[in-house]
């Protein structure tokens, strides 16, 4: 016996980012690392080749991991399992599609491949996510398909200031949208290049279609605080971990965190006895952020 | 449609909304659609996150969510022992996919170190259907909640593989995928992203 089944509905693809909620997605470069993460807590892994403050330093071109090593990460934990693919570049997508990843991340951390277009995402079984510095960067990435949008931060740098930026950004305009008038909308949609129907449903829902979850900069409990209260509604933590001092108890105290992020004296107590974060990076050369259209 | 659920919500405010709050278990997941399925139905909900919070609810809901992040916050939480108490002594229980995961007595698939709260007899597998590119959309025959099929949104869902001491409510290709032992109910499917809150009305009812 066989019932109906459909896959790839926008159901069950932004479904799965609702099930990330409130949890920490954690760069990893390894099935040792990503062991890890799962052990600490993390509600999924992202694989890449190299933490975006390695990709910062050492330069030259960032591409799409090995599949081999994604296949290894997605063997060794059994939490979601996400990778990257470069900006517009479909044909990686669809690598990452045939592999079974569960998210595919467009990622500005990786070097884009295409200055004009996004990949099309409503051709794709595998949900995406993708990052946005506003809200009309947001909208384009999810009328393009995007299931999650995360902010971009600048990553690899261990510096929360951009994350901020960007999340006061994004939900200050939605604030706004929520209180102006039906006529002023065409307005805004011109203002932010985006699709005037997302802006519409925005109006209505005082929020994104999708999960919005922040990312770049995050390195210490209280990061993660800080953002979860702001509004995002769960973490990526890339370089913050594993370039610190001792990765699994800063992993598992950011869960912690993440979960409790209005509880400051768990705050204060999980951020105890951590040793250094990692060391960070003030003025960056490269800014990740930029990338993206 | 809309009128049928008018009726059914008047009969569930008379006997059970306004009395009871719901606990929502919001450690990690997709803990606000069951909040906004039970405010839709007039029903006071409250999220949990430590055990002092599981102090005064009349029903708990286990959300979505990744089981072993959540199984990990059980556990610095202090919420484990607490919980299964509540349920053992009757609480009324909802478990939605990675909290069906926590009630089982085993799972399999799983982490080496995963530990159940085992207070609901039945053996599941996770991500029983395969990885996110086979997560699907169902319709589903629920003969206790009326005739009209039920959207079943499973996503990375677990699969039973062994039912106890529990009745099937219903199935999807022959495997159980929503059960009940008394006041414990359990979905391998996601009610709560289904648009469609009969499953929370029927649960509610019995929450008096």
């Amino acid at each position: 016996m066989t019932e109906a089944r459909t896959t790839g509905t926008a159901r069950v693809k932004r479904g799965l980012a609702e099930m990330l909620r409130g949890g920490v997605i954690m760069d990893v470069v390894d099935a040792t690392q990503a062991k890890i993460a799962e052990d600490a807590g993390a509600c999924a892994v992202m694989a890449l080749e190299r933490v975006p403050s390695d990709i910062r330093r050492d330069g030259g071109i960032a591409r799409m991991s090995d599949p081999e090593m994604i296949d290894g990460i997605q063997a060794a934990v059994t939490i979601p399992v996400m990778a990257k693919c470069r900006i517009g570049h479909f044909a990686e997508a669809q690598v990452l599609q045939s592999m079974g990843v569960d998210y595919i991340d467009e990622s500005e951390v990786l070097s884009p491949a295409d200055e004009a277009y996004h990949v099309d995402k409503w051709a794709f079984t595998t949900p995406f996510v993708c990052g946005a510095t506003n809200l009309g960067e947001a909208l384009r990435r999810i009328s393009e398909g995007a299931c999650m949008i995360r902010s971009k931060g600048e990553a690899g740098t261990g510096n929360i200031i951009e994350a901020v930026r960007h999340l006061r950004s994004i939900l200050g305009d939605i604030r706004a949208i929520t209180q102006a008038a039906p006529e002023e909308l065409f307005g805004w949609a011109k203002e932010l290049r985006a699709p005037l129907d997302l802006v519409q449903e925005i109006a209505v829902l005082g929020e994104l279609p999708v999960p919005m979850f922040c990312a770049g900069g995050i390195a210490t409990p209280a990061d993660a605080s800080l953002v979860m209260q702001l509004g995002a509604q769960a973490v990526f933590v890339g370089s913050g971990i594993f370039k610190s001092d001792d990765p699994a108890p800063r992993a598992k105290a950011i869960v912690e965190a993440t979960t409790h992020y209005q509880d400051a004296d768990i705050i204060r107590k999980v951020s105890t006895g951590l040793g250094d974060a990692m060391r960070g990076e003030s003025n960056p050369q490269i800014r990740f952020e930029e990338r993206g259209w | 449609m809309r009128c049928a659920a008018k009726v059914t919500r008047r009969f569930v405010s008379k006997n059970v909304v306004g009395r009871i709050t719901i606990g929502v278990l919001s450690l990690q997941g997709a803990f606000r659609e069951h909040v906004e399925a039970f405010a839709a139905l007039g029903c006071a909900t409250t999220l949990v996150k430590l055990p002092e919070q599981l102090a005064n609810v009349d029903a708990i809901v286990l959300p979505g969510g990744e089981s072993t992040t959540q199984e990990k916050l059980l556990d610095s939480s202090g919420l484990r022992e607490p919980l299964v108490a509540a349920i053992n002594a009757g609480l009324p229980t909802l478990a939605t996919c990675a909290g069906l995961i926590l009630l089982a007595a085993s799972v399999l698939d799983g982490r080496a170190d995963q530990r159940p709260l085992a207070v609901l007899d039945i053996d599941i597998r996770r991500n029983g259907y395969g990885r996110q590119n086979d997560s699907f959309e169902a319709p589903l025959t629920i003969d206790e909640i009326g005739a009209a099929a039920f959207p079943g949104v499973f996503i990375r869902a677990p699969k039973i593989e062994r039912t106890g001491s529990v009745v099937v409510m219903a199935t999807h290709d022959g495997v159980p995928v929503l059960v009940r032992d008394g006041p414990v109910w359990g979905a391998t499917f996601h009610p709560e992203l289904a648009r469609d809150n009969r499953i929370h009305e029927k649960f509610l009812m019995q929450c008096s």
